[in-house]
């Protein structure tokens, strides 16, 4: 059964919610006897059947940040295409920002639509190694608006992880949307029974930002998501003409390197803001294939070599344990 | 709560005017932009009132530098924090009735509803000029709460707010729809962190590239509202909970906002 069956009404909390059958919305809705019997909140089958469809799936990472537009999207997209640059490695990018799909243009498949085949909807290809998957390429026009509440989006995420037809992938990479809501609750649960690498912490260097990243680290702590490191994105502006640096996003409270020390957390690197990096995401390209000597590039391929490592370290772990 | 039942706006009677600040997209400066045009409308000599609604996310409390100890319940419900002695600028965070603020808050959609539901109309808000909602980015469980409970009071309208990029003018071209579909007025676009002046060198760099704002305003039919540039010294103020408005008058950044604020005032003058 789905989370939300298409006869609910549209406040349904949800079948597997605590409040199942038990809401005020759930008065009057067909499935109230079954919803309310408990039956509905058992462990959803899905669970079981991503847990198989993920066993070809060597590598998950999540990419985080409880703050919006920090660059979450644009290093996810960025990962993607470093690791995919090794054509003997699988490599996919799935979206879960349902409300805000920014992924079908960061990778230059704006318009793009999902094809059903035989074993499941299959994902747009940006190179014979490097699959995505968004909602974006569920919609008909640039206008169309996703309003959904949180129970719909988790079926559209448990739908992404199951019946997407992702075939035997060395990585797969996964963008979220700002803060700790539905999605990121959907994604660790329907992710439990497999085993996730862990989480790439985004920041920009201010305490707005700090503040409610702190909350996101505390969430991965909660739901046992072990975090890889932690990136600082939009680190600082050289000025082109003149050569100064601006901090734009004052790290007032130390910055990403104060917190990791405090948390005891790995900082992958930090990245400095680059309008080319920008332009790269609004046309679609790669900014490590376009800027590739830059500052900022170098900076990108040193995080993407940890995390290899680390998701490397893992296995050998892994191994010596059994 | 003790709200006489015969009055159907309850707390929100006495406010006059009430605005949404709305994007699709995270982080381009909702929480910013409804900071600096609320300090720059009560220095206007009008009643403002800041209700916060980002659950995941509430920013308010630290750009206004006011805590949760300062809020307080009263018969007819919340009491707001005033930032002022003349009491021209109230706030409402919903991160004030959270047990521990530096805790994740992990609800789902249901859940969040029916705080925020509960919480739009139990602020004693007492007579206010204008009313700012700051929202949390997205168009989800939030959003739709605040309307439903917003729709027996009169909602003047959104603010939408983007960055000029198209990762950006694209999710609020979304938003727009989104708008549309729950019959919430557009009273126009903001684009902000247009362009960085080099405080070394004056040179300009469009770090978010630039116009995206405009253009998306002439797309879609609606009222241009201005453009904000990327501005080091508001980012400061707005992390040290200062206000920018009051220390830096002479800043093009100041000038971009009164005028933003003044357009404002007047669409909400003339319905
Ligand atoms: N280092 C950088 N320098 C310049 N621009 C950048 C940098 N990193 C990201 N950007 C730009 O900033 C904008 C926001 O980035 P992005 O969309 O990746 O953030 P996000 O965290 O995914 O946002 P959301 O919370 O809305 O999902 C994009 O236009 C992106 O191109
Ligand atoms: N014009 C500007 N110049 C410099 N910094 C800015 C500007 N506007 C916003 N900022 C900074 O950018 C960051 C993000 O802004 P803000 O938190 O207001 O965005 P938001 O849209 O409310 O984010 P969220 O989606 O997470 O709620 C803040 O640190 C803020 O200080
Ligand atoms: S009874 Fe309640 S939980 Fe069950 S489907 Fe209906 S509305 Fe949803
Ligand atoms: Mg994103
Ligand atoms: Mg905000």
């Amino acid at each position: 059964m789905a989370d939300v069956p298409d006869n609910a009404p549209e406040h349904c909390p949800g079948t597997a919610s605590e409040q199942a059958g038990k809401s005020a919305s759930c008065q009057g809705c067909p499935n109230q006897v079954l919803c309310a019997s408990g039956a509905t909140k058992a462990p959803d089958p899905a669970i079981a059947e991503i847990g198989e469809k993920m066993s070809t799936v060597k590598h998950k990472i999540l990419v985080l940040s409880g703050k919006g537009g920090v660059g979450k999207s644009t290093f996810s997209a960025h990962l993607a295409h470093a690791l995919a640059s090794d054509s003997t490695k699988e490599v996919a990018l799935l979206d879960v920002d349902i409300c805000g799909p920014s992924i079908p243009r960061i990778m230059g498949l704006e318009g793009e639509q999902v094809h059903q085949s035989g074993s499941g909807w299959s994902p747009v290809y940006v190179d014979d190694n490097l699959a995505v998957m968004s909602i974006g390429f569920l919609l008909s026009s640039p206008d169309d608006a996703v309003i959904w509440r949180g129970p719909k989006k988790n079926g559209m995420i448990k739908q992404f992880l199951r019946d997407v037809d992702w075939g035997d992938l060395d990585y797969l990479i996964v963008d979220t949307p700002p803060g700790t809501s539905d999605e990121h609750l959907s994604i660790v649960q329907y992710l439990s029974s497999t085993h996730v690498d862990g989480a790439v912490i985004i920041t920009t260097p201010q305490e707005l930002s700090l503040q409610d990243v702190r909350k996101e680290i505390r969430f991965c702590q909660k739901v046992k998501l072990p975090i890889i490191g932690v990136v600082e994105n939009m680190s600082g502006f050289v000025c082109p003409k003149c050569k100064n640096t601006s901090q734009i996003f004052p790290p007032t409270t130390g910055g990403a390197e104060k917190m990791c020390a405090d948390l005891d957390l790995p900082l992958l690197g930090k990245v400095p803001l680059d309008p080319r990096i920008a332009r790269s995401c609004d046309e679609g390209k790669s900014f490590l294939n376009e800027v590739p000597d830059s500052p900022a590039a170098e900076v990108y391929q040193r995080i993407v070599q940890r995390i290899q490592d680390y998701c490397s370290n893992r296995v050998r772990e892994e191994q010596s344990a059994t | 709560m003790t709200r006489a039942k015969s009055d159907p706006d309850g707390n929100l009677a006495q406010v006059r005017h009430v605005v949404l600040v709305l994007s699709g997209k995270g982080g381009v400066g909702k929480s910013t932009i409804t900071t600096e045009l609320a300090l720059a409308l009560s220095h206007a000599g009008k009643k403002v009132g800041i209700l916060d609604v980002d659950l995941c996310g509430p920013s308010i409390p630290r750009m206004l530098s006011v805590g949760r100890s300062d809020v307080h319940q009263c018969d007819s419900g919340w009491v707001p924090v005033y930032t002022d002695a003349q009491k021209r600028l109230a706030i409402m965070s919903i991160g004030f009735l959270l047990e521990d603020p530096d805790e994740a808050v992990v609800w789902r959609g249901p859940k969040k509803t029916a705080l925020i539901g509960q919480f739009v109309s139990d602020v004693a808000w007492g007579e206010l000029d204008v009313l700012l909602i700051d929202t949390p980015p997205g168009t989800s469980d939030e959003h739709l709460a605040v309307l439903e409970n917003l729709k027996k009071h009169r909602v003047d309208g959104a603010v939408l707010v983007t960055t000029p990029q198209a990762v950006s003018t694209g999710d609020v071209r979304r938003e727009i729809t989104f708008c549309k579909k729950t019959g919430v007025h557009i009273l126009g676009i903001i684009e902000n962190m247009s362009g960085f002046v080099c405080p070394h060198c004056s040179e300009c760099s469009n770090i978010f590239s630039k116009g995206g704002g405009e253009e998306l305003a002439k797309l879609t039919g609606s009222v241009f509202l201005g453009s904000v540039p990327l501005d080091p010294l508001l980012s400061s103020s707005i992390e040290e909970g200062k206000d920018f408005t009051q220390a830096f008058p002479d800043s093009a950044t100041f000038s971009a906002i009164s005028s933003i604020s003044k357009t404002l005032l007047n669409s909400l003058r003339t319905p």
